[in-house]
């Protein structure tokens, strides 16, 4: 009895070593990215890579910040104005794929939901060329791609919450004599809250993180911030510290996210897949 | 009770009418408009584009001729991102996942470790492991702390190609790639004792076979010169960068489902005398199927994404680790070639196709049951 326990125990030591080992692996290049950033660009060298600087200074962040304030104030106009119109029209696209089907609405939905899975290279020359037609180069053709090409997967998250809401609620609704609009205003909208942050999370990543629309469809103005990164840690003479100090201030408003809100992230992540 | 439903119907309709119709023209008219613009010589943008139709020669172009070459090596890149980083992926998620399902304490700090990757753009990432990866970074540093002489592997500039065939037998190789993909099959069929599947994979495997090496040799060869291609060792750095970006999401999504089959199954098992390993193997894993073939899809469709995750890490002009969306980009932005680069989109949303046609005929099948 006695060695069973022992035996347990070994187990579960060697159990915990290996998820700690485990953890740093996927902590590694945080770590790196982090105490590169406080080098002062001569000290960066190969054989003290991993040491954290015996002199931190700030002068990578003072560089990347100088040069990416511009990008990043046009990544916020285009996050949360694509973010908030997306919410939008995915919640009453999903009431009415949930709530009130109509004859082929299934076969709309699915032909909808196609547009989430394409390649978007295989749109991308038709719309580089249509936006600059309508004169809409830049910022608010970018917000309307990310709206458009939103539509599937917002209108899909909606339309698995809604499908979570008993129908008996709208009945009661129907006989106290609310209307069609009223059902989705005054009863369909306060409950999706929790909705709402799922979704306003997956496109505020999403918008944020994109790459390839960004660097095709606006110009040196109008970059948002990954452009502005791939332009300051690109090249072949590269500032490592300026470049690390660059990537973590991009990706600290998601990482916030994440960490702050990390289940409703998680809940938008499985959404897609399993509950379907 | 009727009229007042069909008055709602329409409002549904009316509602919805702005989505369908961006989306009709985004995405179908948008596909429609790129397909035909790859069958033509469109070159340049201009307020009156001249298009002339010129068939398929686009992709003859692409597959045969001698200034293409570039691209059949990104083709072949193509393959090799999307099988090892779904590999990848996979098993390194289901691992994970495992290791999770079980009580342990922090549970959360974990599963926030192993997913915080996912949240950050490819830019970032690529950033990061551009610096990890290079001559002076991190990861050449470690065999010093083993008093060993630094490493010298060039990851995202080595020339070294393994695996390689020639082009000239691209349908031969195919084929027979195809053929061992179906004696997987036929192993799983086997072991199942499904008769029918037995002999339908047979007769599948002995086509191919027969394709191969009886009527593949009687074509003319495509190209007139000998031309390798294989697996480049320089993308190895951008296929661990995307894997530890993305197992956490595969970990997600299997342990999901693991906590999703009842305690009942697991207790169950457990009484049969079956041990942890046999549990997984047995039980868990075939009970997941439907997830792991979301997270094929899923993954395969990322492995497409991985423009972002090139072009930070590699540049657009690394001939080692091209992709055909890093081709296209070039190509059309840069080059003007606007047909030629329709033509690749094409080719690489046929090669999504494979994989997001089935998955949305099986989707709406269960969803309109």
């Amino acid at each position: 009895m006695a060695s069973t326990s022992k035996s347990r125990k070994t187990k579960h030591i060697i159990y915990y070593v290996v998820m700690i080992l485990i953890c740093m692996m996927y902590l590694v290049p945080m770590y790196m990215a982090f105490i590169t950033s406080l080098k002062a660009r001569a000290d960066i060298n190969l054989l003290t890579a991993w040491k954290f600087p015996t002199h931190p200074t700030a002068i990578g962040y003072q560089h990347a910040i100088t040069k990416l304030a511009p990008y990043l104030r046009n990544s916020f106009v285009l996050t949360i104005s694509g973010t908030v119109i997306s919410a939008f029209v995915g919640a009453i696209n999903g009431y009415i794929f949930s709530k009130n089907k109509f004859k082929g609405s299934e076969l709309v939905f699915t032909l909808m939901l196609f547009g989430m899975f394409i390649p978007y290279q295989i749109i991308l020359i038709p719309l580089f060329d249509t936006l600059r037609r309508l004169n809409m180069a830049g910022l608010n053709g970018l917000i309307l791609a990310h709206v458009v090409y939103g539509i599937p997967i917002v209108t899909m998250l909606f339309r698995n919450f809604y499908d979570q809401i008993p129908n008996s609620i709208l009945e009661s609704g129907r006989i106290d004599g609310a209307s069609y609009f009223t059902i989705f205003t005054k009863l369909i909208l306060p409950l999706s809250v929790p909705s709402f942050v799922v979704v306003g999370i997956w496109q505020f990543t999403q918008i944020w993180n994109e790459f390839l629309w960004a660097i095709c469809l606006t110009s040196q103005e109008t970059n948002p911030i990954t452009v502005g990164l791939s332009q300051l840690a690109g090249g072949q003479a590269v500032a490592w510290n300026d470049s690390m100090a660059g990537a973590i201030i991009s990706a600290i408003p998601v990482l916030c996210i994440y960490i702050f809100l990390g289940k409703y992230f998680v809940q938008g992540l499985l959404a897609g897949s399993v509950k379907e | 009770m009727s009229r007042k439903n069909s008055k709602e119907t329409l409002y549904s309709v009316l509602i919805l009418l702005p989505s369908i119709i961006l989306v009709a023209i985004f995405v179908y008219g948008f596909i429609g408009n790129t397909i035909y613009s790859s069958m033509t010589d469109w070159k340049g943008m201009s307020a009156t584009p001249v298009k002339n139709f010129i068939g398929l020669d686009n992709y003859k172009s692409l597959f045969t001729s001698f200034m293409n070459k570039g691209f059949r090596q990104d083709l072949v890149n193509t393959v090799f991102y999307t099988v090892f980083l779904l590999a990848g992926t996979l098993i390194v998620g289901l691992l994970l996942a495992i290791l999770l399902d079980r009580p342990i304490k922090h549970e959360g700090i974990y599963r926030t470790i192993f997913l915080y990757p996912m949240s950050l753009s490819f830019i970032v990432s690529g950033t990061v492991w551009r610096w990890l990866l290079a001559p002076s970074g991190g990861l050449n540093a470690i065999p010093t702390w083993f008093g060993k002489n630094q490493g010298t592997f060039q990851w995202i500039s080595s020339k070294k190609q393994i695996w390689s065939f020639n082009w000239q037998n691209v349908l031969q190789v195919l084929s027979v790639l195809v053929a061992l993909l179906f004696v997987v099959f036929l192993i799983s069929a086997i072991a199942s004792q499904d008769k029918k599947g037995i002999k339908k994979n047979i007769i599948v495997i002995a086509a191919l076979l027969v394709f191969a090496f009886l009527i593949e040799p009687l074509f003319p060869a495509g190209l007139s010169d000998e031309e390798m291609h294989g697996f480049n060792l320089a993308t190895l750095g951008i296929l661990f960068a995307g894997t530890w970006q993305y197992s956490g999401y595969a970990m997600a999504l299997y342990l999901a489902g693991l906590r999703g089959l009842s305690g009942s199954i697991k207790e169950s098992a457990k009484l049969d005398g079956a041990n942890e390993f046999v549990y997984y193997w047995k039980i868990a894993i075939p009970n997941l199927k439907p997830i792991t073939m979301s997270a094929v899809v899923i993954m395969a469709h990322i492995s497409l994404k991985m423009f972002d995750l090139i072009y930070a890490m590699a540049g657009t002009d690394n001939e080692f680790t091209g992709h055909p969306s890093v081709r296209m980009y070039t190509t059309t932005f840069r080059a003007n070639k606007l047909a030629l680069g329709s033509a690749m989109a094409v080719i690489l949303f046929l090669f999504a196709a494979m994989f997001i046609i089935p998955y949305m005929v099986h989707s709406h099948k269960e969803r309109v049951q």
